[in-house]
């Protein structure tokens, strides 16, 4: 038996079908995938992803230890509640993770995967060694996601106490009130807010919301959600052998201010000078428009040389297949080895569903 | 549990058999397995006119999930494929054992329907999954 979110009996009420991820039994669907997909991209649904790691780092040395961990840089979080999306980077310039750090009225709060906590944990604690820091993991936290172009307005509806403050958020910003926070970050190209609260309050917020007819909605669908969106997934679109720069990371690196040194930045200024002689291969988004679906781990061949598919599914929203493809620089035709049969793609910016609209050429 | 009709045929890799009143047989997958694949997005048929031999590859399901390989669960030739499936696909999630229905085929050796599980067995087959 896996661990349990503090949701774990309200999944079985809603008749989730369980899947173990990582140690956790999660929630994979519902029912239909597409359905709770559709439900995002047309109305308001709600993710349990409480099994992911919160660490909330404190201390003196707090933002000058999270400028050098990050390669993106928490200077740009000029006031309480801000949130940035950054990359955790080894000294060989490769993804231990990616994450969300927000600035807290403490210091800072970071949330990172669930399948790379211990490995995060333990970076966590090694870099911190020259810092007068406090790393403190929060497993009695829950995190709820509401996503979609009801989300807010149901939300609002749900916590009236809180109404006033969540309209007034802007993408990327948050607030603290007493153990409750509350930001509009989100993993799925729509609108929402993401909840980190007490884990014994989870169960009543879920069943509020399920009231108001936010519908719950499974792993399956949070990962078609994020590939329409164009969101990487650790482990999958990149690691700790992928340098940023080939897996459309680039404008997540802070080069400036340029005296700042970050864990990683040596050798990814190399890798950016392999970027511009064309040796680095680009993340770029593949769409298959006739019938088939373009799978994780599939051949690509481009005029340019080898790729492969690091993520691949239906898009539910497009109705046909889309990717996200590792290939080599200035590619401009492509085949996938689709079970032993070339077929021709597109290649297009790997960003494909915004706000339930299509948004490549 | 899934449902499990006991009028069927089923073979260990979930794809069940009906013996029509004219002697033809009908050919789909089970409710156990639509569940395990998840929404079905397309399904490739055979040729109508193709002739099929037991435990071979006779159709594709491409799922959210994954793209899976139907077997034949009896030799013969196929009459009839279910077109409804090109463009709702997802009528195998809604009912695997009626309106999802794959194709239909006469029968060149009706003693493999022997090599088949009846429902019972079936039902003892997916849990032991």
């Amino acid at each position: 038996m896996g661990q349990h979110t503090s949701l774990y009996q309200n999944h079985l009420d809603a008749g989730a079908k369980m899947v173990d991820f990582a140690g956790w039994d999660m929630p994979i669907n519902y029912g239909s995938q597409i359905e709770e997909h559709t439900q995002v991209r047309t109305a308001a649904g709600m993710f349990d992803v409480s099994h992911m790691t919160v660490v909330d780092v404190s201390g003196k040395d707090a933002e000058k230890f999270l400028r050098y961990l990050l390669a993106n840089d928490i200077a740009k979080l000029d006031e309480c509640g801000r949130a940035l999306y950054s990359a955790m980077l080894n000294h060989e310039g490769g993804v231990i993770d990616d994450l969300i750090v927000y600035r807290m009225s403490f210091g800072y709060r970071v949330v990172l995967n669930c399948a790379t906590r211990q490995k995060d944990l333990q970076w966590l604690t090694a870099i911190s060694q020259d810092f007068n820091v406090i790393i403190d993991e929060k497993p009695e936290l829950a995190i709820l996601a509401v996503h979609g172009p009801l989300a807010i307005e149901k939300l609002c509806e749900t916590l009236p106490e809180h109404a006033e403050r969540i309209q007034q958020l802007g993408n990327f910003r948050g607030f603290e009130d007493g153990t409750w926070f509350i930001a509009r970050t989100g993993y799925t190209g729509e609108k929402g807010i993401e909840l980190i609260f007490p884990e014994g309050e989870a169960s009543e917020l879920w069943n509020k919301l399920l009231a108001g007819g936010t519908k719950p909605v499974g792993l399956g669908a949070r990962d078609t959600l994020r590939l329409e969106a164009g969101m990487n997934l650790y482990g999958h679109d990149m690691d700790e052998t992928v340098s940023p720069l080939a897996a459309n990371m680039g404008q997540t690196i802070a080069w400036d201010p340029p005296g700042r040194d970050f864990v990683g930045k040596s050798t990814l200024e190399a890798a950016q000078r392999l970027q511009a002689s064309g040796g680095l291969p680009q993340l770029v988004g593949l769409v298959l428009e006739q019938r088939g679906v373009l799978r994780e781990g599939q051949p690509v061949h481009t005029d340019k040389g080898e790729g492969i598919i690091t993520s691949g599914s239906f898009s539910p929203t497009l109705k046909h297949s889309i990717a996200l493809a590792r290939i080599p620089l200035d590619s401009e035709s492509c085949r996938v080895d689709m079970r032993g049969t070339l077929t021709e793609v597109r290649i297009v910016k790997p960003n494909f569903v915004r706000f339930g609209k299509k948004v490549y050429e | 549990m899934s449902n499990i009709p006991d009028d069927l045929n089923f073979a260990s890799t979930h794809e069940w058999v009906r013996i029509n009143e004219d002697g033809t047989a009908t050919v789909g997958i089970s409710d156990h397995a639509q569940d395990a694949l998840g929404d079905i997005v397309f399904v490739e048929l055979p040729e109508p006119g193709s002739t099929v031999i037991a435990k071979n590859e006779v159709a594709v399901v491409e799922s959210v999930k994954a793209a899976s390989d139907i077997y034949s669960p009896v030799s013969g030739e196929i009459t009839t494929v279910n077109e409804v499936l090109i463009d709702a696909p997802e009528t195998v999630n809604s009912s695997p054992y009626e309106n999802g229905w794959f194709y239909k085929m006469t029968l060149s050796d009706d003693a493999e329907l022997d090599d088949l599980m009846d429902a019972d067995a079936y039902s003892d087959h997916c849990e032991d999954e």
